[in-house]
């Protein structure tokens, strides 16, 4: 694959891919990532809330034959969760057991490598989420 | 307002074609359609095209194929709406027509997707997902499907035995098929047998990567007159919906309805005067077996949660209440994605005509679905004999 020279285009999303910066319209409509009009009730007056990071599995997949520029970590788990203030998102599962993963399974969010490039380019930082650390 | 006619159609087998490229497969079924039609000019090209760009490093297709097939100095173009390209370019080929500003338009659905490296090729695919909310983390196509036929197997209890039985009955219908990719029957032990790409997703749950392009040709009933197409060969273009849904699975408000084609359904059967129960065959989108019963609960033939139902009790043959996948579905035909939708409509004017290798007993009106990423862009075109 060719190399992506494109380091602003990861960066303009670090805030929402490294704090979880997600949405709030003036009906209290909270959606992630945050968008200028609310997908809910068409709303322009949206602020941007962080959201905790703490969710539950809704369902699950074991990513065996991944896109190109994955295939270090294959297989990996794969998941949409739902967070404790209601949106929905789709997120690697980390530090987990693959058997382990079930229906309405409790995780946290957690920084971690997302992809690396070849030995000049850049790594991806973002959000995977793993069965919370007590 | 005018009618749309089909008066020709064609396509090439789908396969890996590693002696033809993109312009060959496609000037190859635009020929066929022209000479079925018994013309040798059109007004203009629609090129129904997902990702011609990362696979073979040629986008301009509309000067690409027209210039290629020798049609002059004509209007062609690109039209792209992912995995549902085809079925959106055969509806910029009659929305020109029905407006009035051409009388004979050729579409040409076409995807060469077995020149890129596999993982590459699974890359390119997801290009249809969101590139920063879902391909970012490493979701392919597969994958994304993958947590929606968990969440439909969960909501509703049913195993992945139930939803092979959506694979076996496409491999059925596409024995008979000579242009399928796959011509040869298969069992749910097949479908079960073979390995996980993304759980409880396998091989035999999800449609080929491959090669095809397909064409129809599209007038007016008085244009076809004029031009002297016998009238056994005419289908009409009945009715016309699309309508598209968020991007993102994430973003969806609820996983297991498509809603898309629920919308577009909806505006076809308005246009066409019909409701489900008047369709004779769906030729639906089964790119996952999950997708097919999804389909068939968005476009009403069966209620929400029953999709996979009417399969386990035999409705989907061809001798049932509601056959799908009449020559093979994206499962045996094969699914070059661009050119899918475009399929479908020469295998909806096959059945129409009752030229079908495996004929639907009197057919008067069939249906086409074609869904553009996980459901996020759908067409759905009715059809009925004239
Ligand atoms: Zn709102």
């Amino acid at each position: 694959m060719a190399r992506p020279m494109q380091v602003s285009r990861y960066w303009r999303h670090f805030r929402e891919k490294y704090r979880l910066i997600g949405g709030k319209c003036e009906n209290g409509h909270v959606h992630f990532p945050k968008r200028s009009i609310c997908p809910v009730c068409g709303s322009r007056n949206v602020e941007e809330i962080e959201l905790s990071g703490k969710g539950k599995v809704i369902s699950w997949t074991i990513v065996r034959n991944p896109p190109s520029g994955f295939e270090y970590y294959k297989p990996f788990p794969l998941a949409l969760i739902e967070l404790e203030e209601g949106p929905v998102v789709l997120a690697q599962l980390t530090d987990v057991d693959p058997e382990e993963i079930d229906f309405g399974m409790e995780v946290e969010v957690v920084t971690k490598k997302i992809r690396e490039f070849e030995e000049d380019g850049i790594i991806l930082y973002g959000y995977k989420f793993r069965p919370p650390v007590r | 307002m005018r009618k749309a006619v089909i008066i020709g159609a064609g396509m090439t087998p789908v396969g890996e074609h590693w002696k033809l490229g993109l312009r060959d497969l496609a000037v190859e079924a635009l020929l066929n359609a022209m000479d079925d039609a018994g013309i040798d000019r059109v007004d203009s090209l629609y090129v129904g095209n997902m990702v011609s760009g990362p696979f073979v490093e040629q986008e301009n297709l509309g000067a690409l194929i027209a210039d290629w097939a020798g049609l002059g100095n004509i209007p062609a173009v690109k039209i792209e709406a992912a995995c549902a390209s085809g079925g959106a370019a055969v509806q910029e080929g009659v929305k020109a027509v029905l407006s009035g500003l051409e009388d004979v338009v050729a579409v040409v659905g076409v995807e060469k997707m077995t020149d890129a490296w596999p993982s590459d090729a699974t890359r390119y695919l997801a290009y249809a997902a969101d590139a920063e909310w879902e391909l970012f983390h490493g979701a392919s196509f597969v994958a994304l499907n993958a947590l929606i036929m968990r969440y439909y197997m969960k909501a509703y209890g049913y195993t992945e035995e139930d939803l092979a039985l959506f694979a076996v009955n496409a491999h059925a219908n596409g024995a008979k098929n000579p242009y399928a990719m796959f011509k040869r029957p298969i069992k749910v032990e097949t479908v079960l047998k073979s390995p996980y790409v993304a759980d409880p997703l396998k091989l035999f749950d999800a449609s080929p990567v491959c090669d095809g392009a397909a064409s129809v040709i599209i007038t007016t009933p008085e244009k076809a007159e004029e031009l002297g197409v016998p009238k056994e060969k005419w289908v009409e273009v009945a009715g016309m919906g699309r309508a598209i849904d968020t991007i993102s699975l994430a973003s969806r408000e609820d996983l297991l309805t498509l809603k898309a084609a629920k919308v577009a359904a909806e505006r076809a059967y308005k246009m066409a005067g019909v409701e489900a129960k008047d369709i004779d065959f769906f030729e639906v989108h089964d790119a996952f077996t999950v997708m097919a019963a999804l389909s068939l609960e968005a476009l009403g033939a069966a209620k929400k949660g029953e999709g996979a139902k009417l399969a386990k009790e035999g409705q989907i043959a061809i001798d049932a209440d509601y056959p799908i996948q009449t020559m093979g579905g994206l499962k045996a035909r094969g699914h070059p994605v661009g050119a899918t939708g475009v399929y479908q409509t020469v295998e909806a004017v096959l059945q129409l005509r009752g030229e079908a290798p495996s004929q639907v007993p009197d057919a008067e009106i069939g249906l086409t679905q074609n869904i553009g990423g996980t459901g996020s862009n759908i067409t759905v075109n009715v059809f009925r004999r004239v």
